[in-house]
């Protein structure tokens, strides 16, 4: 190996590839049943986390960031002035098993620039794919790129090999894709998506015939779209959300908060705040409906096309919901619980299991890890008391502001500050 | 009124079910269970010294498992916490579990159950942090080696762990704080203790213990470290809170300069 071209090529292409959020290493179920190297682990491990706060679980990196197509939003598009470089497949394939072994990571992220055209890339993605499972007896993680456009007879291969396949949709509006990227289309995007996705269903029909089925796609397939791009509202990017989680059956949809990396009339200037509040606002939304039983018209619609920043979605939605509370924490059903701001999932489980002993009060609820300073306005328990005041909505979000605190109040407070 | 009694065990996961074993067989009052060497007796209770017997313990465990495997992994992760006087809460632990009728006890109500499980979910938290954290390093013996310095004794956790993992490669896994590790010879783990000269940290000064090749991926194991954060959304709380400074000694590219 030679050490000090590839710590260049490292240099440029994990900084190209930082943009993709997925990270995840969980989900697959791949066992290290040959006595060759690695094990999946289903939940997926976070080796180190990076200094923003995100996890390092896989080496993230491009192939190359050479690329034909020139979008707005990307830091390798064809019009910017950077330098390009590109691995040799098995550089790749040295520094993923040299980097599990030392349980640095969970295994490889491999995305590309498209280089000449969406089929020569996806085949060299699939070759190191390929050369880590067969010729390495690789069995940790491997999560591919799929190249927009690329054929079905790329992506089935590739599926084999892989734990998660993903394409990244990036503008969640048909519109807003024909002015950022205008020479992609978005058939290009959803053929490959489609065609996965058709393979997972026919896996997984298979294998319950037969056993030895090859793995397709153990991880099931992603995809992520940047926010604050284009102008659309939050509630394109839920619903494009939701018909993707719907259409392909995907495990995960990702909301990356745009970076800007461009100038360009098109998008924010460079230096402009990244909108992390926003996301992290979407990513609770997603959460809701994945793990709450919400729908996502009851969060976004026509008269609440964006959510409230200054409270947390299920806060806000229970804010318009007066008339649902309060809630019996010791009768109501777990529907009804999942929706008490203050009360997450694993505390409605708690509340689900304790309850059959004893009926539950303040003080075992506090115990149990329930947010009383935003659940006590929406509940009743064992005790005599409770919230008997009439209040509206306006009144209890102003209290609830009042005796908490977060990260990003002074990014929006209205008030004026006494000095200044 | 029935004399108490104060259980001596060995320190050990099996010894300590072995004094349970005991204090049902014999139905005794119990005052505490504590290690040997470290009693402390109460003013009106006798002392009695259990001598461990896997068989014992393999009927508590048993029993235990038979309830509920939820509360067999609570009551063994709870153990390996080494909290103070986590011995009498396991107790009282067991002896509520063994008297409900239907399998599951899970009243998080009572401050017991709710204690428990929040230590058995620490004891979880390290194990799960060990599993990232382990940086081997490979020596001129061909060994993957680390040193690990985690909160509780997680040893005995991670090792299915790593010997699914690594199947084709020896490593070894050694705990300074409790001064013994696991070894994977390509068959089997076992457990060794050593005669560690130094303690490998992610220091600027290079070991001659390693391979050549070693200490070039670890400076490109550093180089993706940073390459990969994006500088405009740095946040330097949130990368603490995951990653908390007293494991920094230990990953390379955590190093300072």
């Amino acid at each position: 190996m030679d050490f000090d071209r590839v710590r260049e090529k490292l240099n440029i292409l994990a900084d190209a590839a930082k943009y993709d959020v997925s990270c995840a290493s969980s989900g697959s179920d791949r066992t290290n049943k040959t006595k060759g190297l690695g094990n999946a682990s289903k939940m997926g491990i976070c080796h180190s986390y990076t200094e923003d706060g995100r996890c390092i679980s896989l080496l993230k990196i491009l192939l190359t960031n050479h690329c034909i197509y020139d979008c707005a939003y990307c830091v390798t598009r064809k019009s910017n002035d950077i330098q390009r470089a590109a691995f040799k497949i098995q550089e790749v394939v040295d520094l993923t098993i040299n980097f599990y072994r030392r349980n640095y990571i969970e295994g490889l992220f491999l995305s590309s620039g498209i280089f000449k055209n969406a089929d020569y890339t996806m085949e060299r993605l699939v070759a190191v794919a390929k050369k880590l499972r067969e010729e390495e007896n690789f069995n940790g993680y491997i999560h591919l790129k799929s190249i927009p456009g690329a054929s079905d007879e790329l992506m089935f291969e590739a599926g084999l090999y892989a734990d998660r396949l993903s394409v990244n949709i990036e503008v969640p509006t048909i519109s807003g894709l024909k002015l950022l990227a205008p020479e992609k289309k978005h058939e290009d995007f959803t053929k490959p998506m489609l065609k996965v996705k058709n393979e997972i269903v026919r896996y997984q029909a298979e294998r319950k015939i037969i056993k030895s089925t090859p793995k397709y796609a153990p991880a099931g397939q992603s995809t992520q779209m940047i926010v604050g791009a284009s102008g659309e509202t939050d509630k394109d990017i839920m619903y494009s959300a939701t018909y993707y989680y719907k259409t392909y059956q995907m495990r995960r949809v990702y909301y990356s908060g745009y970076v800007p990396v461009a100038d360009d009339a098109r998008l924010p200037a460079i230096g402009s705040q990244v909108p992390m509040l926003r996301e992290n606002r979407l990513y609770q939304t997603d959460w809701l409906l994945r793990f709450y039983g919400f729908a996502v018209n009851e969060i976004l619609n026509h008269e609440h096309p964006n959510l409230d920043m200054e409270v947390d979605p299920k806060l806000s939605w229970a804010l318009r919901n007066l008339h649902h509370f309060p809630v019996d924490v010791n009768t109501a059903d777990k529907r009804l619980l999942a929706r008490i701001p203050g009360i997450g999932m694993q505390s409605v489980q708690k509340i689900m299991d304790s309850r059959k002993f004893r009926r539950l009060n303040w003080d075992h609820l506090k115990k149990i890890g329930v947010a009383l300073n935003r659940a006590q306005y929406f509940m009743v328990c064992d005790s005599r008391h409770w919230e008997r005041r009439d209040l509206d909505a306006e009144k209890i979000k102003g209290m609830i502001l009042q005796t908490s605190s977060g990260k990003f109040r002074n990014q929006y407070s209205a008030q004026l500050s006494l000095f200044n | 009124m029935n004399a108490s009694t104060t259980l001596m065990y060995d320190g050990s996961f099996n010894g300590f079910l072995t004094a349970v074993f005991v204090a049902f067989d014999e139905k005794i009052s119990v005052a505490d269970i504590q290690k040997n060497g470290r009693c402390q007796n109460g003013l009106f209770s006798e002392t009695e010294t259990i001598f461990t017997h896997v068989e014992k313990a393999k009927r508590v465990w048993n029993g235990i498992r038979n309830k509920s495997h939820n509360a067999i992994s609570n009551v063994y992760f709870a153990f390996l916490s080494e909290t103070e006087g986590v011995e009498m809460l396991l107790f009282d632990y067991i002896q509520k579990l063994m008297r409900v009728q239907n399998g599951k006890y899970l009243d998080y109500s009572d401050s017991t159950v709710l204690h428990i499980s929040q230590l058995a979910r620490k004891v979880g938290r390290e194990k799960h942090r060990m599993e990232a954290f382990v940086r081997f390093q490979l020596t001129k013996d061909d060994i993957y080696f680390a040193n690990i310095e985690p909160d509780f004794d997680v040893l005995p956790l991670i090792s299915k762990h790593f010997r699914d993992r690594y199947t084709d490669q020896q490593w070894l896994i050694y705990d300074v704080k409790r001064k013994y590790g696991i070894y994977y010879n390509l068959d089997h783990v076992e457990m060794v203790s050593l005669n560690l000269k130094d303690i490998h940290h992610n220091k600027t000064h290079k070991s001659d213990a390693f391979v050549n090749g070693e200490y070039e991926y670890q400076t490109l194991w550093n180089d993706y470290f940073k390459s990969t954060g994006i500088l405009s959304r740095i946040n330097p709380k949130l990368h603490t809170q995951h990653v908390p400074k007293r494991y920094w000694k230990y990953l390379s590219e955590k190093k300072a300069g």
